[in-house]
């Protein structure tokens, strides 16, 4: 079959589909992370709850799914980075797991039943289902920059030689409560233009200013420790950027400092890390505006803002390994074969659209504030 | 490869996959029943369907938020348990999960929620569209997970690359139109069919039984019983014993559940019953129907059914000649541009996964002694008895369906289900279909083994190298979640179940919706 597009070039597509993936998932399923964490703040008592939880409540199936597609997206076009990434981080991955299982039957099961002591339980496992995931998704992603201790054998199986705790770090703790504040006050943005005015609102928006302030002073942490934190890595020797997916046939070593390299040759990539500290500061001033539009898109350029600058800072790496560098995955070494990345990219050029589009008439049915008196009488309401 | 994390993540695949194909067969089944009783509300326009429709939407549910939620774990758990097979046939079984999400899942997750919160948003024929999109979303993602698990049954239009290190694709198309695939998506689905029929003809059977809600009831087990007699009948003549001829594993599959341990003369007996005894290699007390397996198996009067012990063969020669593959892609492995290894390597790649088996026994297998070979290839013979017994257990509940969705047939049009004895009967059946799907799944998994893709990857050797309290942790973790969600879904169905299909009035009645439909009109 003749493949019109080369292999570097798919990779890199397939490497930029993956942010794309990344931040669908963070945007849409990231305010329903953010809601249920912000939950038992916000809502004092069980109408407020339901009013809180029926805000997500039609949608959070649909952003499941980005999760699930991540998840598949990755297998297909990246399997070194599945298989290393999900097996590494073994029991970090069943916390999550576990955490998202917790949560759409809690969204579901909740108000079944009248018995408070009932719906109390739910309440706190709908908490933990938000905060546990917007947690480890931080910490994952502050390991991915600092490195994971991995290696591959000549026959390309992976040994992983870290722990659960390994995984946390005075650095890693930073991006994981980074991703908690940054979904919770997307999360806010949400609620401000999805529920009526009100005791619960207000709540909401005092806890989004703290989200928001914290969320710019770790960002900007962050980026000092990334800065001057000694990781980094950089290609050493000949780069075939249409090799074989192979990483023990290229070559990587540590270089401090080296994830800020890119910015240095190419200084407009320096609008990510901008975007990451405007966003919250356009969500700050949403918030005391009250225009919860404002607030909610202030929220979704910090979020696109802090994944693309993870992504630039490390490119081509994706992956790279702490003990032992020539084994870390990158664009140019982890990606599946030619034809599977070109005949995925086919499949994801029809039907990424579609998706979108009805996913926009959904939102457009379901559009709307909703309100206490709506709680109290709908009978399709959770 | 330590063969306890093997055999405990297996474990845990068993555990988390079957619990998942708890409510997988019934959002299948329901979704389209769904669609079914609420085109008859379309079209009749009358209320009481659409109180029977949201009545077991209300069921459907419950039921389907787990088949979700549980599904989560399934498509991450190939990474975290199976990292070596993730990375040895990513390349090809990763495309069918991504394209599953991407088409199927999407369309399922994104519209269910619109069909619970939607109905006083969309006019009557949107509802049903977004009905329909629910159980098309729901059933084109079985057909995705079905072609990734008919390519393990069946690995074509792929090979191995020596650089890599693991299978990449030659042919997708191949791929997609696999005939093992297809047949066991036909199957699979059917027997989803079956389970929501079934369960939908027992919980009426309990409200007539108890003189409850007799019109909800009466008209859900005419649907369920003209759908259920359709969807029995098509998981048992397209069950996918058709495709177990195509390549030497599902030879070895079919010949296993015949217990056929000697190649017979063309057109072989089918052996319906008997017991299978290791020691002779005979099988005792059997009562066969003669050429019938011949004609299932081969779909000719000619065709040789080839029995257990020339496969044993087959698979010691493979293993010989794998060791020659595997050789030349050490060689490879030093030296890219080998010309010699690489026509070596070209002539025995099909039996490279054979020499792998040989690495239970001997790290190298250019090592392994003839002993050891044979060991090898004798694991390739599944474990004869439970497979001809899950067979018959499977194939005896799936005539069983037969007749009793004919009875039910019969039933509808002789006596409006009012018959006591048939209606007892509906209520004992409930559970029978998910014991024959589950029975059908282990039947398939267990028939495949040693292998996770037949032929390509020995199942041991695609373990993570994780350690043996991790996996502890996960499965005594995921039992208990798991336990805890079924002690917990069981009593809301029953709850559900015993209110009924009552709803109280509407506060404000919606424009153009029918309203008050509490109590139902009488007959």
């Amino acid at each position: 079959m003749h493949i019109p597009l080369d292999y570097e070039t798919l990779r890199l597509i397939w490497w930029l589909l993956l942010g794309v993936l990344l931040i669908g998932f963070a945007l849409t399923d990231g305010y329903d992370l953010g809601v249920a964490t912000l939950l038992p703040f916000v809502a004092r008592n069980d109408e407020e709850r339901r009013l809180t939880i029926n805000a997500v409540a039609p949608h959070w199936e649909g952003h499941q799914v980005w999760f699930i597609l991540g998840g598949g997206a990755i297998f297909a076009a990246w399997p070194f980075v599945y298989a290393v990434s999900f097996s590494g981080f073994y029991l970090a991955m069943f916390l999550v797991l576990a955490a998202l299982i917790l949560r759409p039957v809690g969204y579901k099961y909740r108000s079944k039943d009248a018995n408070p002591a009932w719906r109390a339980r739910w309440d706190w496992a709908i908490f933990v289902s938000g905060l546990v995931p917007a947690l480890v998704f931080g910490v994952a992603v502050g390991n991915a920059l600092a490195g994971a201790p991995f290696r591959f054998d000549s026959d390309l199986r992976m040994t992983y030689e870290g722990s659960l705790l390994g995984l946390f770090t005075p650095f890693t703790l930073l991006t994981g409560v980074l991703s908690v504040a940054m979904l919770a006050l997307h999360g806010a943005g949400w609620l401000a233009v999805k529920i009526e005015e009100g005791p619960v609102l207000a709540r909401t928006r005092r806890i989004a200013l703290g989200a928001g302030i914290v969320s710019i002073v770790l960002f900007a942490l962050g980026g000092l420790m990334v800065a001057k934190g000694g990781m980094g890595m950089h290609l050493v020797g000949a780069v075939d950027a249409s090799g074989p997916s192979n990483p023990l046939m290229s070559g990587s070593a540590p270089l401090s400092g080296g994830w800020l390299g890119n910015y240095a040759l190419h200084p407009w990539m320096l609008i990510a890390p901008a975007l990451g500290l405007i966003g919250p500061i356009v969500a700050l001033v949403g918030i005391s505006l009250r225009k919860g539009l404002l607030n909610f898109a202030g929220s979704a350029l910090a979020i696109v803002g802090t994944i693309a600058t993870v992504g630039l800072s490390m490119f081509p790496f994706i992956l790279p390994s702490s003990i032992d560098p020539r084994s870390s995955l990158t664009v140019w070494n982890a990606s599946s074969s030619h034809l599977t990345l070109f005949i995925m990219l086919i499949v994801t050029v029809v039907f990424l659209p579609i998706v979108l589009l009805y996913t926009a008439w959904v939102m457009k049915v379901l559009a709307g504030r909703i309100t206490l008196a709506d709680v109290r009488t709908s009978l399709d309401f959770y | 490869m330590d063969m306890a994390v093997v055999e405990l993540s297996r474990l845990q695949f068993a555990l988390t996959a079957m619990y998942h194909f708890l409510f997988v067969p019934l959002t299948l089944g329901l979704s389209f029943m769904l669609v079914i009783m609420e085109s008859i509300y379309v079209i009749t326009k009358r209320p009481i369907w659409r109180v029977i429709t949201r009545f077991w939407g209300k069921l459907f549910g419950i039921n389907f938020v787990l088949g979700v939620a549980t599904g989560l774990t399934m498509e991450f758990e190939f990474g975290t348990n199976w990292a070596y097979y993730a990375h040895y046939v990513g390349d090809i079984f990763g495309a069918p999960l991504a394209i599953e999400g991407l088409m199927a899942f999407f369309l399922e997750a994104t519209f269910v929620g619109l069909m619970f919160f939607g109905w006083d948003r969309l006019s009557r024929v949107q509802h049903l569209f977004v009905t329909f999109l629910v159980a098309l979303g729901s059933n084109l993602s079985a057909l995705w997970i079905l072609i990734a698990n008919g390519w393990m049954q069946n690995p074509v239009g792929a090979t191995f690359n020596p650089q890599t290190m693991r299978m990449e694709v030659t042919d997708f198309y191949a791929v997609l139109f696999n005939p093992v695939a297809q047949a066991k998506f036909v199957h699979t689905v059917s027997a989803g069919y079956v389970c929501a029929a079934t369960f939908v003809m027992g919980v009426s059977a309990i409200y007539l039984l108890q003189g409850k809600w007799t019109n909800v009831a009466r008209r859900s087990m005419m649907v369920a019983a003209a759908f259920g007699l359709a969807s029995a009948l098509s998981v048992v003549v397209l069950g996918d014993e058709s495709g177990y001829t195509i390549s030497d594993n599902q030879k070895m599959k079919m010949a296993a559940i015949e217990a056929m341990w000697k190649t017979e003369p063309a057109p072989a007996g089918l052996t319906l019953v008997g017991l299978p005894d290791l020691a002779t290699q005979q099988t005792l007390y059997a009562i066969k129907v003669p050429y019938v397996l011949g004609v299932i198996g081969t779909h000719s009067l000619t065709g040789q059914v080839t029995g257990i012990n020339d496969l044993l063969l087959q698979a010691d020669q493979r293993i010989h000649s794998g060791i020659i593959g595997y050789d030349a892609i050490q060689k490879l492995k030093v030296n890219q541009n080998d010309v010699a290894a690489r026509a070596v390597f070209e002539a025995h790649k099909r039996d490279v996964g054979f020499a792998l088996l040989t690495k239970r026994y001997v790290s190298d297998p250019r090592q392994a002694s003839d002993t050891q070979i044979l060991q090898a290839a004798r694991d390739t013979i599944p474990n004869v008895p439970v497979m001809f017994w899950l067979f018959r257990g499977m194939a005896g509940l799936g005539f069983g369906f037969i007749a009793y969705f004919g009875m039910a047939f019969w039933c509808a049009s002789s006596c409006q289900f009012s018959k006591p004895w048939f209606l007892r009967l509906a209520v004992l059946m409930i559970p029978l279909p998910w014991l024959a799907i589950e029975g059908g799944w282990v039947l398939a998994e267990i028939g495949r083994q040693p292998w996770s893709v037949d032929g390509v990857l020995p199942t041991f050797l695609g373990a993570s190298s994780l350690t043996i309290p991790q996996i502890w942790t996960t499965i005594i973790g995921f039992t208990a979640l798991y336990g805890t969600l079924a002690v917990i879904e069981i009593r809301l169905m029953i709850a559900s179940i015993r209110k009924g299909p009552i709803e109280p009035h509407y506060p404000v009645a919606p424009a153009g919706s029918f309203t008050g439909f509490v109590p139902m009109p009488a007959e």
